[in-house]
């Protein structure tokens, strides 16, 4: 073939290949999403309500609340879209993307999900969670930006005390005690944080390929762990309990299972969900916990078991992933 | 006999110092053209595993370091075969043909960690097969007083595809709605040009192994007893011990600067721009001053940021000075040890020992950024880099003696 003749062949074949990239671009854009459910007005105040991230056709990825009885009954749809919310003590925390780039922010709600600030969020939002008191908010983010580091992972936990204007950037600069020593090292991950109040939390801490529990103080700046292979942790209602996922046999590759930690003897009890459960739970009341189960990428049911490792799973919520009860 | 059927020159004397030949420029293009396509991933990788996918922090590790060993050995295999069959255009279009195929992949594994970490490894794959056949062609299609130029020219495309390709992916994304599988998509597309350019562009050179002696593992073996290049690996691997990889660096940096987290993946930016500005000068000033002595004064570079990080010396002046040091250290190493290394290896088993060297490097690296982790978890931060600048000058000490005295007469 002649210089020519290849320049010709290079050139037709590059051009339909970019130009096929670009009409998929363009349809990717406009794949059409299912009429949109009217919004209406959610009440995010304490009270028997749940509330929830959407995942059903025509809601997907608003904020939305049943009462606590009809969790496959009408839902009330607010017009806020969220990647990760929750609400407790008349606030919430919504996780959401920042524009059309991939950069995100931190939204601070009132009781009717108006947003009062917003903040930047670097990296990808993971997990959130607010203090009993509605004061403290605390969120986990996937830091993309060490992909650069080796193709690795990092999450990175954040907080922001709403009233006294105060916020913990990382945990990373905390000083950790590992199995009752003074502990440092530069593989530190902190993520999924649950509050006991304004000041103290329990959260997971990986370093070394192992995963630990958690025990936090924020005037102090400490934290120190209390017992391993405790992911996402969930303080119960009446703060003797834990709900977490365990990874099977030690190994999060194969899986987690949900179990309830008793704090005051440290006994762990496996609950009868068996599936693999990739959340961080929450309590419907002191005796029964609820997470997200996914079916697809987009789609999710929020499911409910007892939390002594009797009875079965049920659905609580179909379509829907982070929920919260507001009247806990 | 018609002019038209004589054979062209190779190189004519007159434009070897000034021009590149079109091979090298060609396969500039298809690292360009790749770069482009696998950086667009990388960026959005984690991106869509978290926020795509909605996985959890299972996803860590799931990319991690693991398959570095693997790809190590797949290189030295990939090298050997493409001499054996002498065939190294085609096991270098193997390699940019399976990272094209396994961007599609990533589109078919949809949800499933398996299907992904798959993929990834698949193009891992195809990156480790095709680099040393694609070094070893740069080097047979370069006259052998302008391959720090060449290479540096090579290096300097190589980059700016790495440069383009978050940019690309960021704005498929804003076009696309935040549809990852758009990214994918013309990831693919981008990396089957890739391809096309390699196929009709790239010239392999049988003529320059018509008459030679058939390749075997014994003969391939037997380059090790060469004293120079047994002399360039001793040399090329001690300076592999005293790197700690861009991680640490930019963690470092980060932490000592105090340095938002969202301004991270700049410091990557910072030392990739030094690295395509310089990668040029540097493989031309190779050329003239001699390959070896630039490569070393590349270490020296690394040296010199450690020594940065070493010492309290900090704000934006110290940040720029050791982005560009830690660019131009990319620059006078990379493409410049290839150049040391290719007029020592036979034509016929080039593709094998460029493997050889690289490999060498590669499981150094790997070596010394494990024990760069333990030290820091040993001395903390502070201890950690003193060790690596102690390191690092033992090493630079060690090899230059060596390297320089072996110095072959040209």
């Amino acid at each position: 073939m002649s210089l020519r003749a290849r320049v010709l062949l290079a050139a037709g074949l590059s051009l339909a290949l970019i130009a096929a990239a670009v009409v998929y671009i363009l349809v990717a854009g406009h794949r059409a999403a299912t009429p949109a459910v009217a919004s209406a007005a959610v009440d995010a105040s304490p009270g028997e309500r749940l509330l929830f991230r959407s995942t059903a056709p025509g809601s997907y990825g608003r904020v939305a609340t049943v009462s606590r009885g009809g969790g496959a009954g009408p839902r009330t749809v607010s017009a806020l879209s969220c990647d990760r919310v929750y609400a407790a003590g008349g606030a919430a925390i919504c996780l959401r993307p920042d524009g059309p780039l991939a950069t995100y922010q931190l939204a601070v709600l009132d009781t009717h999900l108006g947003v009062k600030d917003t903040y930047p969020l670097v990296g990808v939002p993971n997990r959130a969670r607010v203090s009993p008191s509605g004061h403290v908010l605390a969120w986990t983010v996937f830091v993309t930006g060490d992909s650069y580091n080796g193709g690795k992972f990092s999450t990175r936990v954040g907080m922001l005390n709403t009233a006294t204007g105060t916020t913990v950037d990382t945990l990373e600069t905390f000083a950790a005690t590992l199995d009752g020593k003074p502990y440092r090292s530069v593989d530190l991950n902190f993520w999924g944080v649950t509050f006991v109040d304004d000041q103290h939390f329990y959260a997971t801490m990986s370093t070394a390929g192992r995963r630990y529990l958690i025990y936090g103080d924020v005037a102090a700046r400490t934290v120190r762990t209390l017992a391993g292979n405790v992911e996402c942790p969930s303080l119960s209602p009446s703060q003797r309990k834990i709900v977490f996922k365990e990874a099977v046999g030690g190994d999060p590759a194969r899986g987690w299972r949900l179990t309830v930690l008793d704090l005051a003897t440290m006994t762990r009890t496996h609950l009868a969900e068996t599936r693999s459960v990739d959340d961080q739970a929450a309590w419907f009341d002191d005796n029964t916990v609820m997470y997200a189960v996914r079916q697809a990428p987009k789609k999710s049911d929020v499911w409910f078991v007892p939390a002594d490792g009797s009875g079965r799973p049920s659905i609580l919520i179909p379509d829907a992933e982070s929920p919260a009860a507001l009247w806990n | 006999m018609y002019l038209a059927s004589v054979e062209r020159p190779v190189a004519p004397k007159a434009t070897k110092a000034a021009t590149i030949a079109a091979n090298v420029l060609a396969l500039g293009t298809v690292s360009l053209v790749t770069d482009v396509s696998s950086e667009m991933v990388t960026a959005i990788l984690p991106l869509y595993l978290v926020a795509g996918l909605g996985l959890g922090p299972a996803v860590y590790g799931l990319v991690d370091g693991l398959y570095t060993g693997a790809t190590a050995l797949l290189r030295l295999v990939g090298g050997y075969v493409a001499d054996r069959v002498r065939r190294r255009k085609l096991v270098a279009g193997l390699g940019y043909g399976i990272s094209a195929v396994a961007k599609a992949g990533l589109l078919l594994a949809g949800g499933s960690l398996t299907g992904i970490g798959a993929a990834i490894v698949a193009d891992r794959a195809g990156k480790g097969l095709r680099t040393a056949p694609r070094d070893a062609l740069i080097t047979l299609s370069t006259p052998a007083d302008g391959l720090g130029r060449a290479f540096g020219v090579h290096r300097a495309m190589d980059s700016a595809g790495a440069f383009a390709g978050p940019l690309v992916a960021i704005g498929v994304l804003a076009a696309s709605a935040q549809a990852f599988d758009a990214v994918f998509v013309t990831s693919g597309c981008i990396a089957t040009i890739g391809v096309l350019v390699l196929i009709l562009f790239v010239r392999d050179r049988p003529a320059s192994c018509r008459t030679d002696k058939p390749v075997d593992v014994r003969r391939a073996a037997a380059l090790l007893r060469r004293g120079p290049i047994r002399m360039l690996l001793a040399g090329a691997v001690l300076l592999g011990l005293s790197t700690i990889g861009d991680g640490f660096v930019y963690l470092l940096l980060q932490r000592r600067e105090e340095l938002a987290t969202g301004w991270f993946p700049l410091l990557a930016v910072g030392t990739s721009l030094a690295y395509l500005v310089f990668a040029v000068p540097l493989g031309a000033l190779a050329d003239r001053l001699g390959r070896t002595r630039v490569f070393l004064a590349g270490y020296a570079a690394l040296l010199a940021v450690y020594l940065i990080l070493a010492t309290s010396w900090s704000g934006p002046g110290a940040l720029v000075t050791a982005l560009l040091l830690y660019g131009v250290f990319y620059a006078a190493t990379d493409g410049v040890l290839m150049a040391v290394a290719g007029p020592l290896l036979p034509p016929e088993l080039r593709t094998t020992g460029l493997a050889l060297i690289q490999t060498g490097q590669a499981l150094a690296y790997l070596l010394s950024s494990v024990l760069f982790g333990l030290a820091w978890q040993w001395w903390g931060a502070p201890g950690a880099i003193r060790a690596a600048a102690a390191t690092a000058a033992l090493t630079l000490a060690g090899s230059a003696t060596m390297l320089l005295r072996t110095r072959p007469a040209s």
